[in-house]
Protein backbone atom coordinates (compact mmCIF):
# COMPACT_ATOMS: atom_id res chain seq x y z
CA UNK A 1 0.00 0.00 0.00
CA UNK A 2 1.15 3.40 -0.99
CA UNK A 3 2.46 5.00 2.33
CA UNK A 4 2.44 9.58 2.69
CA UNK A 5 5.26 11.07 3.69
CA UNK A 6 6.03 14.50 4.03
CA UNK A 7 8.85 16.82 4.33
CA UNK A 8 9.17 20.37 6.29
CA UNK A 9 11.65 23.23 5.82
CA UNK A 10 12.01 25.24 8.52
CA UNK A 11 13.21 29.12 7.98
CA UNK A 12 15.14 28.95 10.77
CA UNK A 13 16.20 32.81 11.31
CA UNK A 14 12.52 33.82 11.13
CA UNK A 15 11.16 31.70 13.87
CA UNK A 16 10.69 33.04 17.38
CA UNK A 17 10.72 29.48 18.92
CA UNK A 18 6.65 29.90 20.08
CA UNK A 19 6.26 26.00 19.98
CA UNK A 20 2.90 26.49 18.53
CA UNK A 21 3.96 24.09 15.58
CA UNK A 22 5.62 21.74 17.79
CA UNK A 23 2.08 21.25 19.78
CA UNK A 24 -0.25 21.10 16.26
CA UNK A 25 2.34 18.43 14.81
CA UNK A 26 0.03 15.16 15.20
CA UNK A 27 3.43 12.16 14.83
CA UNK A 28 5.92 14.72 17.12
CA UNK A 29 8.08 15.16 14.15
CA UNK A 30 8.62 18.93 15.47
CA UNK A 31 11.08 19.82 18.19
CA UNK A 32 12.65 22.57 19.27
CA UNK A 33 16.42 22.94 18.73
CA UNK A 34 18.78 23.54 21.59
CA UNK A 35 20.70 26.06 19.80
CA UNK A 36 19.25 29.14 19.21
CA UNK A 37 18.82 31.27 16.16
CA UNK A 38 20.10 35.03 15.52
CA UNK A 39 17.38 36.28 17.20
CA UNK A 40 18.40 33.99 20.32
CA UNK A 41 15.10 31.77 19.83
CA UNK A 42 15.36 28.15 19.86
CA UNK A 43 14.01 27.41 16.25
CA UNK A 44 11.68 24.60 15.47
CA UNK A 45 13.26 22.01 13.48
CA UNK A 46 12.17 18.70 12.37
CA UNK A 47 14.09 16.33 14.63
CA UNK A 48 11.97 13.67 13.84
CA UNK A 49 12.15 13.94 9.67
CA UNK A 50 11.19 10.23 9.20
CA UNK A 51 7.70 10.56 10.86
CA UNK A 52 6.17 13.66 8.98
CA UNK A 53 2.83 12.84 6.90
CA UNK A 54 2.95 16.27 5.27
CA UNK A 55 -0.39 17.43 6.96
CA UNK A 56 0.66 20.95 7.06
CA UNK A 57 -0.79 21.40 10.80
CA UNK A 58 2.42 23.12 11.55
CA UNK A 59 2.39 25.94 8.96
CA UNK A 60 -1.36 26.23 9.14
CA UNK A 61 -0.95 27.33 12.94
CA UNK A 62 2.51 29.19 12.56
CA UNK A 63 2.12 33.13 13.05
CA UNK A 64 5.75 34.34 10.97
CA UNK A 65 5.19 31.82 7.75
CA UNK A 66 8.57 30.02 8.99
CA UNK A 67 7.65 26.50 7.87
CA UNK A 68 6.78 25.08 3.38
CA UNK A 69 5.53 21.72 3.70
CA UNK A 70 6.36 19.02 1.05
CA UNK A 71 4.44 15.72 0.70
CA UNK A 72 4.52 12.62 -1.62
CA UNK A 73 2.88 8.67 -1.60
CA UNK A 74 5.65 6.26 -1.73
CA UNK B 1 17.99 31.44 3.67
CA UNK B 2 19.39 29.13 6.71
CA UNK B 3 16.97 26.24 6.92
CA UNK B 4 16.11 22.94 8.81
CA UNK B 5 14.75 20.62 6.41
CA UNK B 6 12.95 17.17 6.89
CA UNK B 7 13.56 14.49 4.01
CA UNK B 8 15.79 15.82 1.33
CA UNK B 9 13.99 13.63 -1.72
CA UNK B 10 10.70 15.01 -0.44
CA UNK B 11 11.95 18.60 -1.41
CA UNK B 12 10.33 18.59 -5.03
CA UNK B 13 8.43 21.23 -6.38
CA UNK B 14 5.32 18.77 -7.56
CA UNK B 15 5.39 17.86 -3.76
CA UNK B 16 4.83 21.40 -2.43
CA UNK B 17 1.73 21.05 -0.16
CA UNK B 18 1.87 24.86 1.48
CA UNK B 19 4.57 27.68 1.31
CA UNK B 20 3.94 31.68 2.66
CA UNK B 21 2.17 34.07 -0.09
CA UNK B 22 4.27 35.89 -1.44
CA UNK B 23 1.66 38.86 -0.76
CA UNK B 24 3.39 38.32 2.65
CA UNK B 25 6.16 40.38 2.45
CA UNK B 26 9.45 38.68 3.67
CA UNK B 27 9.96 41.36 6.84
CA UNK B 28 9.96 39.98 10.29
CA UNK B 29 6.79 40.56 11.86
CA UNK B 30 7.16 42.79 14.98
CA UNK B 31 4.69 40.44 16.96
CA UNK B 32 5.61 38.65 20.01
CA UNK B 33 6.29 34.58 19.29
CA UNK B 34 2.85 33.03 19.19
CA UNK B 35 0.83 35.42 18.50
CA UNK B 36 -2.21 35.73 16.60
CA UNK B 37 -1.97 38.69 14.44
CA UNK B 38 0.82 36.75 12.41
CA UNK B 39 -1.35 33.91 11.52
CA UNK B 40 -4.14 36.27 10.73
CA UNK B 41 -1.73 38.29 8.77
CA UNK B 42 -1.20 35.37 6.50
CA UNK B 43 -4.27 33.61 6.66
CA UNK B 44 -5.70 37.05 4.84
CA UNK B 45 -2.74 37.76 2.66
CA UNK B 46 -3.63 34.20 1.37
CA UNK B 47 -7.36 34.81 0.45
CA UNK B 48 -6.33 38.04 -1.40
CA UNK B 49 -3.92 35.68 -3.22
CA UNK B 50 -6.04 32.71 -4.46
CA UNK B 51 -9.40 35.52 -4.77
CA UNK B 52 -6.58 37.28 -7.25
CA UNK B 53 -7.39 41.11 -5.80
CA UNK B 54 -3.90 41.78 -4.91
CA UNK B 55 -4.23 45.40 -7.28
CA UNK B 56 -7.95 45.17 -6.14
CA UNK B 57 -7.93 45.40 -2.38
CA UNK B 58 -6.95 48.81 0.28
CA UNK B 59 -6.96 47.76 3.96
CA UNK B 60 -7.37 50.23 6.32
CA UNK B 61 -5.20 49.59 9.50
CA UNK B 62 -5.73 50.43 13.23
CA UNK B 63 -4.00 52.08 16.30
CA UNK B 64 -2.26 48.94 17.71
CA UNK B 65 0.17 46.38 17.91
CA UNK B 66 -1.17 46.02 14.19
CA UNK B 67 -0.57 49.08 13.09
CA UNK B 68 2.65 48.36 10.71
CA UNK B 69 0.02 46.22 8.60
CA UNK B 70 1.42 48.03 5.69
CA UNK B 71 4.98 46.29 6.32
CA UNK B 72 3.88 42.99 6.03
CA UNK B 73 1.13 42.65 3.84
CA UNK B 74 1.96 43.64 -0.04
CA UNK B 75 -1.43 45.88 -1.00
CA UNK B 76 -2.63 49.22 -0.37
CA UNK B 77 -2.88 49.79 3.10
CA UNK B 78 -4.11 53.22 4.68
CA UNK B 79 -3.44 53.82 8.44
CA UNK B 80 -6.10 55.54 10.35
CA UNK B 81 -6.55 57.44 13.64
CA UNK B 82 -7.37 55.73 16.43
CA UNK B 83 -10.34 53.89 16.20
CA UNK B 84 -11.71 55.85 12.86
CA UNK B 85 -11.10 52.38 10.88
CA UNK B 86 -14.04 52.39 9.88
CA UNK B 87 -15.17 55.62 8.66
CA UNK B 88 -11.78 56.04 6.52
CA UNK B 89 -13.11 52.64 5.05
CA UNK B 90 -16.64 54.57 4.27
CA UNK B 91 -14.92 57.12 2.64
CA UNK B 92 -12.49 54.81 0.50
CA UNK B 93 -15.40 51.57 -0.20
CA UNK B 94 -17.89 54.94 -1.66
CA UNK B 95 -15.26 56.43 -3.78
CA UNK B 96 -13.90 53.47 -4.95
CA UNK B 97 -16.60 50.88 -4.80
CA UNK B 98 -14.61 48.29 -7.39
CA UNK B 99 -12.15 47.60 -4.49
CA UNK B 100 -11.94 45.33 -1.76
CA UNK B 101 -11.77 47.18 1.74
CA UNK B 102 -11.28 45.97 4.54
CA UNK B 103 -10.22 47.07 8.18
CA UNK B 104 -8.13 45.13 10.81
CA UNK B 105 -8.82 46.48 14.30
CA UNK B 106 -7.93 45.34 17.81
CA UNK B 107 -10.09 45.97 20.45
CA UNK B 108 -8.61 48.77 22.44
CA UNK B 109 -9.14 50.61 18.53
CA UNK B 110 -12.59 48.81 17.16
CA UNK B 111 -14.40 48.53 21.08
CA UNK B 112 -12.93 51.36 23.29
CA UNK B 113 -11.90 54.57 21.67
CA UNK B 114 -13.52 53.55 17.95
CA UNK B 115 -16.91 52.06 19.33
CA UNK B 116 -18.95 55.24 17.95
CA UNK B 117 -17.04 54.72 14.47
CA UNK B 118 -17.66 50.34 14.60
CA UNK B 119 -21.49 50.94 15.15
CA UNK B 120 -22.27 53.34 12.84
CA UNK B 121 -20.48 51.74 9.89
CA UNK B 122 -22.14 48.95 10.92
CA UNK B 123 -25.29 50.52 11.07
CA UNK B 124 -25.00 52.32 7.75
CA UNK B 125 -24.06 48.58 6.33
CA UNK B 126 -21.10 50.04 4.69
CA UNK B 127 -19.88 47.53 1.99
CA UNK B 128 -16.74 46.64 4.28
CA UNK B 129 -14.92 43.60 6.06
CA UNK B 130 -13.95 44.30 9.54
CA UNK B 131 -11.97 42.16 11.03
CA UNK B 132 -11.77 42.46 14.68
CA UNK B 133 -8.77 41.19 17.07
CA UNK B 134 -10.40 40.77 19.97
CA UNK B 135 -7.33 39.61 22.61
CA UNK B 136 -9.02 41.23 25.69
CA UNK B 137 -6.19 43.52 26.21
CA UNK B 138 -3.92 46.55 24.86
CA UNK B 139 -1.53 44.57 23.70
CA UNK B 140 0.77 47.61 22.32
CA UNK B 141 0.93 50.03 25.23
CA UNK B 142 1.78 47.50 28.20
CA UNK B 143 -1.59 44.97 28.65
CA UNK B 144 -3.77 47.86 29.90
CA UNK B 145 -7.31 46.78 30.65
CA UNK B 146 -9.60 46.90 27.31
CA UNK B 147 -13.93 46.76 27.38
CA UNK B 148 -13.26 43.42 26.47
CA UNK B 149 -10.97 42.02 29.42
CA UNK B 150 -12.60 39.44 31.31
CA UNK B 151 -14.26 39.63 34.85
CA UNK B 152 -11.44 38.93 37.04
CA UNK B 153 -8.47 38.78 34.29
CA UNK B 154 -5.66 41.02 35.44
CA UNK B 155 -4.09 43.81 33.65
CA UNK B 156 -1.60 46.23 34.00
CA UNK B 157 -4.53 49.04 34.66
CA UNK B 158 -6.66 45.99 36.94
CA UNK B 159 -4.09 44.53 38.99
CA UNK B 160 -6.40 43.05 41.23
CA UNK B 161 -8.82 41.82 38.22
CA UNK B 162 -11.51 43.43 36.64
CA UNK B 163 -13.92 43.89 39.27
CA UNK B 164 -17.38 44.94 37.03
CA UNK B 165 -19.07 46.71 39.96
CA UNK B 166 -16.63 49.32 39.71
CA UNK B 167 -15.12 48.55 35.31
CA UNK B 168 -18.34 47.68 34.16
CA UNK B 169 -18.48 43.75 31.81
CA UNK B 170 -16.95 42.73 28.86
CA UNK B 171 -18.33 44.55 25.86
CA UNK B 172 -19.56 41.91 23.00
CA UNK B 173 -19.08 44.24 19.95
CA UNK B 174 -19.45 41.35 17.64
CA UNK B 175 -23.03 40.61 19.54
CA UNK B 176 -24.21 44.20 19.48
CA UNK B 177 -23.23 44.61 15.46
CA UNK B 178 -24.89 41.39 14.54
CA UNK B 179 -28.68 42.97 15.70
CA UNK B 180 -27.89 46.12 13.85
CA UNK B 181 -29.55 45.63 10.22
CA UNK B 182 -26.81 47.41 8.27
CA UNK B 183 -24.25 43.71 9.07
CA UNK B 184 -24.85 40.85 6.94
CA UNK B 185 -22.37 38.13 8.13
CA UNK B 186 -21.11 38.37 11.26
CA UNK B 187 -19.05 35.69 12.94
CA UNK B 188 -16.18 34.91 16.10
CA UNK B 189 -13.94 32.66 14.49
CA UNK B 190 -9.74 32.06 15.82
CA UNK B 191 -6.99 30.89 15.01
CA UNK B 192 -5.62 28.85 17.49
CA UNK B 193 -5.37 24.89 15.87
CA UNK B 194 -5.38 24.07 12.60
CA UNK B 195 -8.84 23.21 12.30
CA UNK B 196 -9.75 26.88 13.53
CA UNK B 197 -7.49 28.48 11.38
CA UNK B 198 -9.17 27.14 7.77
CA UNK B 199 -12.55 27.94 9.40
CA UNK B 200 -11.58 31.56 9.73
CA UNK B 201 -9.91 31.68 6.50
CA UNK B 202 -13.47 30.17 5.43
CA UNK B 203 -15.13 32.83 6.91
CA UNK B 204 -12.76 35.39 5.00
CA UNK B 205 -13.40 34.25 1.55
CA UNK B 206 -17.21 34.60 2.81
CA UNK B 207 -16.84 38.38 3.16
CA UNK B 208 -15.11 38.60 0.18
CA UNK B 209 -17.50 37.28 -2.11
CA UNK B 210 -20.52 39.19 -0.25
CA UNK B 211 -18.69 42.23 -0.35
CA UNK B 212 -18.42 41.35 -4.31
CA UNK B 213 -22.06 41.29 -4.41
CA UNK B 214 -22.91 44.70 -2.22
CA UNK B 215 -24.20 42.64 0.85
CA UNK B 216 -23.53 45.44 3.12
CA UNK B 217 -21.03 45.27 6.23
CA UNK B 218 -19.24 42.09 7.18
CA UNK B 219 -17.38 41.68 10.67
CA UNK B 220 -15.45 38.69 11.61
CA UNK B 221 -14.24 38.73 15.47
CA UNK B 222 -10.91 36.35 15.77
CA UNK B 223 -10.63 35.60 19.40
CA UNK B 224 -6.77 35.97 19.73
CA UNK B 225 -4.27 35.53 22.28
CA UNK B 226 -1.47 38.55 23.90
CA UNK B 227 0.79 35.83 25.09
CA UNK B 228 2.77 39.08 26.58
CA UNK B 229 0.04 41.44 27.71
CA UNK B 230 -1.17 38.01 29.39
CA UNK B 231 2.33 37.06 30.76
CA UNK B 232 2.18 33.51 29.67
CA UNK B 233 4.25 31.39 27.00
CA UNK B 234 2.16 31.71 23.37
CA UNK B 235 1.51 27.45 24.64
CA UNK B 236 -0.01 28.51 27.77
CA UNK B 237 -1.76 31.37 26.33
CA UNK B 238 -3.89 29.87 23.64
CA UNK B 239 -4.99 27.39 26.67
CA UNK B 240 -6.08 30.25 28.99
CA UNK B 241 -7.67 30.95 25.89
CA UNK B 242 -9.69 28.04 25.38
CA UNK B 243 -10.92 27.77 28.73
CA UNK B 244 -11.42 31.40 29.43
CA UNK B 245 -12.05 34.05 26.50
CA UNK B 246 -14.73 30.57 24.43
CA UNK B 247 -16.92 30.69 27.06
CA UNK B 248 -17.37 33.89 27.23
CA UNK B 249 -17.19 35.41 23.77
CA UNK B 250 -17.99 31.54 22.04
CA UNK B 251 -17.17 30.57 18.67
CA UNK B 252 -19.58 30.68 15.59
CA UNK B 253 -21.72 32.67 12.90
CA UNK B 254 -24.17 35.03 14.80
CA UNK B 255 -25.80 36.12 11.82
CA UNK B 256 -25.69 34.48 8.52
CA UNK B 257 -27.71 35.41 5.14
CA UNK B 258 -31.12 34.30 5.29
CA UNK B 259 -31.31 31.81 1.86
C1 LIG C 1 -5.84 58.88 20.41
C2 LIG C 1 -4.98 57.83 21.03
N1 LIG C 1 -5.29 57.39 22.29
C3 LIG C 1 -4.52 56.42 22.86
C4 LIG C 1 -3.46 55.90 22.20
C5 LIG C 1 -2.62 54.81 22.87
N2 LIG C 1 -2.88 53.50 22.32
C6 LIG C 1 -2.12 52.98 21.35
S1 LIG C 1 -2.57 51.44 20.92
C7 LIG C 1 -3.80 51.44 22.07
C8 LIG C 1 -4.69 50.25 22.28
C9 LIG C 1 -4.32 49.05 21.47
O1 LIG C 1 -5.07 47.94 21.85
P1 LIG C 1 -5.82 47.05 20.81
O2 LIG C 1 -6.61 47.88 19.88
O3 LIG C 1 -6.57 46.04 21.58
O4 LIG C 1 -4.65 46.40 19.93
P2 LIG C 1 -3.61 45.25 20.31
O5 LIG C 1 -2.32 45.97 20.49
O6 LIG C 1 -4.09 44.56 21.53
O7 LIG C 1 -3.64 44.39 19.11
C10 LIG C 1 -3.85 52.65 22.77
C11 LIG C 1 -4.81 52.93 23.83
C12 LIG C 1 -3.18 56.38 20.90
N3 LIG C 1 -2.17 55.92 20.18
N4 LIG C 1 -3.96 57.35 20.35
S1 LIG D 1 3.49 18.53 8.14
FE1 LIG D 1 2.23 17.57 9.75
S2 LIG D 1 3.41 15.76 10.36
FE2 LIG D 1 4.83 17.06 9.20
S3 LIG D 1 5.85 18.29 10.76
FE3 LIG D 1 4.09 19.49 10.06
S4 LIG D 1 2.45 18.98 11.49
FE4 LIG D 1 4.04 17.41 11.74
S1 LIG E 1 5.19 28.03 14.89
FE1 LIG E 1 6.61 29.05 13.50
S2 LIG E 1 7.62 30.62 14.73
FE2 LIG E 1 6.62 29.21 16.16
S3 LIG E 1 8.22 27.72 16.68
FE3 LIG E 1 7.10 26.86 14.96
S4 LIG E 1 8.21 27.55 13.13
FE4 LIG E 1 8.92 28.79 14.84
S1 LIG F 1 1.81 42.64 22.76
FE1 LIG F 1 0.29 41.02 22.55
S2 LIG F 1 -0.95 41.56 20.73
FE2 LIG F 1 0.95 42.75 20.67
S3 LIG F 1 2.35 41.57 19.41
FE3 LIG F 1 2.77 41.02 21.54
S4 LIG F 1 1.48 39.24 21.92
FE4 LIG F 1 0.70 40.20 20.05
MG1 LIG G 1 -6.10 44.09 21.97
Amino acid sequence: MAKIRGSIVVNIEKCKGCELCMVSCPTGTIAMAKEVNGKGYNYAYPANPELCIGCANCAMVCPDGVITVYKTKI
Amino acid sequence: MIEATGIKEIIKPENLVYRKTKIMTDNILSYCPGCGHGTTHRILAEVIDEEDLQSQTIGVSPVGCSVLLYNYIDVDIQEAAHGRAPAVATAIKRLLPDKFVFTYQGDGDLAAIGTAETIHACNRGENILIIFINNGIYGMTGGQMAPTTLPGMKSSTSPYGRDVKTMGYPLKMTDIVATLPGTYYVTRQSVNTPANVKKTKKAIRKAVQYQKLDKGTCFIEIVSNCPSGWKMTPVQSNKWMEENMFPYYPLGDLKIPEK
